[in-house]
């Protein structure tokens, strides 16, 4: 059987208001097996951000479990979840999120800085995957100099940089035109080709149908999964 | 990994110049301040000490006429009360090791063609000892010349300067000169003393017999009367006991009787001294402490700063964290911006408080002192001003929640 690098059962997360606790998730359970490609859809305001951001170890759930890679994120001390922030998820944003000081290569290098790698290393991967995503002319430059498809190219290249199993990407078309669009999304059908894991949010069908499963959020919860795993179904009280 | 660190804080620095250097700038302030104060403080210290040390030790001076409130220096009045019968008998007392009388006044002195107005003291040969004065060339007078109130002179490095030059062409010895018309052979020139506590220059000086001042410089006053009689005591143990001893000998030869005003006053000149030597030390903490004071301010202006350039970079600090950064490395970041502002500032402030203090000992002839412990001390606070203050705006950025960090706008 294939190992799940994602199993999420009976997540909660509320927001606490001046009006008081604001419920976003309500009992979400999902279970992503290791080189799976979702496509998450949904209403504005349904949760889809907020269920990445709790994914990608960015904040914390209410209630429920969330296992990555095996391993129950909310038992994690701080520094481990820095480290699973730093080597095992890359997460694109669709606002690109780039340090506007630093070059292009500085910017990709940055996640090395973390884990520890010396300069020549840092230097010599970055520029890799500057490659990959057909930078490399662009090395030098800064976030500010190069548009908003490249710097989306730049943002994956950063995400890729320390080899992660997952990919976590909220719109990360968002803000692009759809030619730029299918360009990012190549990029992300040949990365799971490679055998990296996707999680995708998007408004659109056609950059949905890039993934292999889609799954659908409305008001907190999962209504529709192209491609559920048995074993998350069980127990589950929704259908 | 650390050295990336720096090389960022170094790029953030230099991100903002000019806010990085209004930053930098109360540490410089800071900083030279202290150097400077210091150095200024340590060389007074200093120019006290060699003062006390030039002035001689376990001094006391016995001065004619009524004790003055508000101390006067010496003592002026007309019809001094002391006289060298008194003095030979202090020198009988017990825990007394030297005593000179000494009669003073000023004089018109002139070589060839130069002229100066100088102080002359007249006193014994045991004078010099007392003061712990030596010659720097020719031979001291003795007893026989007080006795005979022969024509002869010592005289201070300064005289020297003025009536023989200031090139060494001339050996004053044995020249003839001329104070209050009268001559003198010049015997030797007094070892350079430098000046008093208060200022005054002790080189200026002329040493005859006491003998010779009475009947031939000064002669309308009464034979063998004097205006101070120097006392020098054994040890500082003895100090408070010839103190004693002085004022009831006195007394008693002057027929003075208890509770009636004295017509002399003793002054134990190593307790004014030392307390001199205190207030010289007083005065530098005082400068120090009010430079320190600077360089707190220096310190919050840092953690003014830091603070805002933490809430300016939230987001940017949302995107480290999001990319792997531990609190510990934002902590290091925003820390190490702090103390590299503070180092750098300090080391600024190095140089311009010691090229304060040398151009202070230029213009001001003021002796200033700066010591490797100052300028250590002064680094050292002002790097761990530099964590103290950098410290809390560091542990803010580095404590912000992921996810509202990148939220921030
Ligand atoms: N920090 C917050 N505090 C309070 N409420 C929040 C916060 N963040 C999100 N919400 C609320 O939670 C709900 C879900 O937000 P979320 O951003 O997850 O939606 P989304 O599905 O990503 O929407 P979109 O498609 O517009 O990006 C929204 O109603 C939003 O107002
Ligand atoms: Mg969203």
């Amino acid at each position: 059987m294939q190992q799940s690098v994602i199993e999420v059962n009976h997540l909660y997360k509320a927001y606490q208001t001046a009006a008081g606790d604001f419920p976003v998730l309500k009992d979400v359970n999902l279970q992503v097996l290791a080189g799976d490609y979702v496509a998450i859809m949904g209403p504005s305001g349904s949760g889809k951000s907020t269920f990445m951001n709790i994914l990608g170890c960015l904040d914390m759930p209410t209630a429920g479990n969330y296992v990555l890679d095996g391993y129950a994120v909310a038992t994690m001390a701080a520094d481990q979840v820095a480290k699973v922030r730093n080597q095992t998820i890359g997460f694109v944003f669709q606002g690109f999120n780039l340090l506007a000081r630093a070059s292009l290569l500085d910017n990709v290098a940055l996640p090395l800085v973390y884990a520890g790698v010396s300069k020549e290393a840092r230097h010599a991967r970055a520029s890799l995957l500057l490659e990959k995503v057909g930078l490399s002319k662009h090395m030098h430059s800064h976030p500010n100099q190069i548009s908003g498809g490249q710097q989306q190219r730049v943002a994956i290249a950063r995400a890729l940089v320390n080899q992660p199993r997952l990919i976590l990407a909220d719109e990360p078309t968002g803000n692009l035109d759809s030619t730029t669009s299918e360009e990012i999304m190549a990029i992300f059908d040949g990365l799971n080709q490679e055998g990296i894991t996707i999680v995708l949010v998007t408004h659109e069908t056609d950059i949905a149908e890039h993934a292999k499963r889609q799954v659908r959020f409305l008001d907190g919860r999962i209504v529709q999964d192209t491609g559920a795993v048995a074993s998350t179904v069980i127990g589950h009280d929704h259908v | 990994m650390f050295s990336a660190m720096l090389g960022e804080a170094w790029h953030a620095m230099g991100a903002n110049r000019l806010r990085t250097f209004l930053t930098m700038l109360g540490m410089v302030i800071g900083v030279g301040a202290v150097v400077l104060m210091m150095a200024i403080g340590q060389g007074a210290e200093a120019s006290v000490k060699r003062s006390i040390s030039a002035m001689g030790s376990h001094l006391f001076v016995v001065l004619s006429g009524p004790p003055r409130m508000g101390g006067a220096r010496t003592a002026t009045g007309n019809a001094p009360s002391l006289n060298v019968r008194d003095a030979n008998a202090i020198g009988e007392l017990y825990g007394v090791v030297g005593v000179a009388p000494v009669t003073m006044g000023k004089g018109q002195v002139v070589y060839a063609s130069n002229n100066w107005n100088t102080d002359i003291i007249g006193t014994t040969a045991e004078y010099m000892d007392i003061r712990g004065w030596g010659l720097s060339a020719g031979y001291p007078f003795s007893t026989s010349d007080t006795r005979s109130a022969t024509r002869v002179a010592l005289l201070g490095k300064t005289v020297v300067q003025n009536l023989f030059g200031e090139e060494d062409d001339v050996d004053p010895i044995g020249k003839t000169i001329r104070i209050n018309q009268r001559p003198f052979v010049v015997l030797g020139v007094l070892d350079s003393k430098g000046q008093t506590l208060d200022g005054r220059d002790q080189d200026d000086t002329i040493i005859v017999p006491l003998t010779t001042a009475q009947r031939k410089l000064f002669g309308n006053q009464l034979p063998g009367t004097v205006r101070q009689i120097m006392v020098q005591a054994e040890s500082d143990n003895v100090m408070s006991m010839v103190e004693d001893a002085l004022n009831s000998l006195l007394n008693q030869r002057h027929n003075i009787r208890e509770g009636a005003d004295s017509d002399f006053s003793v002054r134990n000149l190593t307790a004014i001294a030392n307390s001199a030597a205190e207030t010289a030390r007083t005065m530098s903490l005082l400068l120090g402490a009010i430079a320190s004071v600077s360089l707190l301010v220096g310190g919050i202006g840092i953690m003014n700063i830091m603070l805002v350039s933490v809430t300016e970079r939230t987001r940017e600090i949302g995107i480290r964290m999001a990319i792997g950064a531990r609190e510990r490395d934002i902590l290091m970041q925003f820390l190490l911006e702090a103390i590299m502002i503070s180092i750098v500032g300090c080391l600024i402030g190095i140089v311009i408080g010691v090229t304060g203090a040398v151009l202070v000992s230029v213009f001001t002839q003021a002796e200033v002192i700066v010591s490797s412990a100052s300028v250590l001390i002064a680094f050292s606070v002002a790097a761990s001003i530099g964590v103290f203050f950098g410290f809390y705006p560091a542990r803010k950025a580095a404590r912000l929640n992921p996810i509202e960090a990148l939220r921030y706008q």
